[in-house]
């Protein structure tokens, strides 16, 4: 397919892969310990796993998987909060698939929608609001999860809605943002990060210059990377050179898609209908400043929250999970004491085993990589 | 869910309400394209674009220049790498691809 073919092509992979192996070798002399590389966003995490990319790459070379998967920093009172409002008689709960199978302290959606709750999967937030047009004596809620790259899709699905004068749709709005959360990601005291491989398709809603504090003040370098094998591979070569030339900027492999400038419409129907919240919980980081957005009181016939009281309960994660020290690199899923017995995809006990774009999820089903014993036994 | 795709606009469905058809590898669906539609421009003049879709939103019109510069920068980094291994012919560990890669 146009787009996606000449980004996956067997000789280009090859030769940027020996690039990487040549700048690592020069790179590697002096050094104690791995290249720590971040990659924020869920989707480059299982790019890498898929295409076994870690496999391919130069010991030195560490991917971190960070933070940018919507379900995995979902917290546990949120999933109860969707299990309450979809478990009223009169809702018709439209939530994307993935968010289905996330453990709450009760149960999660797909077991809600076992024990008789109406919950539907759905593609597109505009198939929800279909749901309302098709279903005027019920309640419609979708549940609008996700950073900048959906936070747009939902913003406009509610502007929809208001000029159609729809009045028996809302959203449950969880919707995140993601430079807050990269603030206090690079504020974390022992992160031992050296660069990002930046989100692709946040960055296509609201463009590279944000991301400017990152090389300024933290003087990190960021690639913002395409999701084929080759995007990455390039935007990770382009991280070393920065690393080697002792340069940190932000810098776009992505240009097809990101323009540096983002997409100005995108980002009006989000400031139309959004404000930030004072402060947001993530699940294994706490709660983070001005992390989430809800919907501005001129939108409040559309607030779930508002329409149903939700009380925002908070809900301590398992004590077993280490989630957070996951999350954040600390820890290799297999160091969890749960991974792959008490915590697997079947049952799921964090929400990084959940969701296909989460670390525990994709060393799980990729199993390529297993603790350092395993291999020298093997 | 963070995972677009790249389609092309065959049709406009609903010009007033900015819905199009998009062609994603053979399978159509209507995409609402008020984020890639130039105001004060004609939304026919959409029709052949190649565009990132992400959730039923046409997100990003793609770039075909930059998509081939990209591209170039790749195929050169091949071609130094050709001659380099060239010179150190037989040093180098043949390139063995995961079979996720070779799949694709
Ligand atoms: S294995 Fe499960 S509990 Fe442990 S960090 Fe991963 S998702 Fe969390």
């Amino acid at each position: 397919m146009r787009y996606v073919d000449e980004f996956r092509d067997p000789a280009l992979a090859r030769g940027l892969i020996r690039e990487i192996e040549t700048l690592a070798a020069r790179l590697e002399r002096g050094r104690d310990r791995p290249f720590s590389i971040m990659e924020v966003c869920g989707g480059h995490t299982h790019a890498i796993f898929r295409y076994g990319l870690e496999g391919l790459l130069p010991d030195i070379i560490e991917f971190v998987h960070g933070p940018g998967c919507p379900v995995c920093v979902l917290p546990m009172g949120r999933v109860d909060d969707c299990v309450a409002i979809a478990e009223r008689p009169e809702v018709i709960f439209a939530t994307f698939g993935d968010a289905m199978r996330v453990p709450g302290s009760r149960k999660s959606l797909l077991a809600a929608k076992a024990d008789g709750a109406d919950v539907r999967m759905v593609y597109s937030p505009l198939d929800a609001l279909a749901l309302a047009r098709r279903n005027l004596e019920r309640e419609v809620v979708f549940f609008g999860l996700g950073f900048e790259t959906t936070m747009p899709s939902t913003a406009l699905t509610v502007l929809r809605a208001a000029r159609e004068g729809i009045t028996n749709f809302s959203i449950f709005c969880n919707h995140i943002t993601i430079i807050p959360t990269l603030r206090a990601l690079l504020e974390m005291p022992d992160l031992g990060i050296d660069g990002f491989i930046g989100p692709g398709h946040v960055s296509m809603v609201i463009g590279t210059e944000p991301y400017r504090f990152i090389a300024e003040e933290f003087a990190k370098p960021m690639v913002v990377a395409g999701f084929e094998p080759i995007d990455l591979l390039q935007s990770l070569l382009m991280v070393l050179r920065q690393l080697e030339e002792g340069r940190a900027a932000i810098e776009n492999q992505y240009a097809r898609v990101v323009p540096d400038a983002g997409n100005p419409r995108a980002m009006g129907a989000v400031e139309e209908v959004y404000e930030l919240r004072p402060t947001f919980e993530w699940r294994g980081l706490g709660s983070i400043a001005h992390s989430g957005v809800r919907l501005r009181e001129a939108y409040a016939g559309f607030d779930a929250e508002r329409r149903f009281a939700v009380k925002e309960v908070q809900v301590a994660d398992p004590a077993a999970c280490r989630c957070g020290e996951v999350l954040t690199g600390q820890m290799k899923p297999w160091a969890c004491p749960v991974f792959g017995t008490g915590c697997t995809p079947d049952m799921p006990l964090g929400a990084l085993m959940v969701s296909s774009e989460g670390a525990c999820a994709a060393y799980y089903q990729y199993g390529g990589l297993r603790p350092p014993q395993l291999e020298g036994a093997a | 869910m963070c995972l677009g795709i790249p389609g092309r606009i065959v049709a406009l469905v609903d010009e007033e309400a900015m819905l199009a058809s998009v062609d994603v590898s053979g399978v159509r669906r209507t995409v609402d394209v008020v984020c890639v539609a130039e105001p004060g421009r004609p939304l026919a003049e959409l029709i052949g674009a190649w565009v990132l879709v992400h959730v039923g939103f046409a997100m990003s019109v793609i770039d075909e220049e930059e998509a081939a510069a990209t591209l170039k920068v790749l195929t050169e980094i091949g071609e130094a790498e050709g001659e380099i291994e060239a010179m150190r012919s037989g040093s180098v560990e043949p390139f063995h691809p995961s079979p996720a890669l070779r799949a694709s």
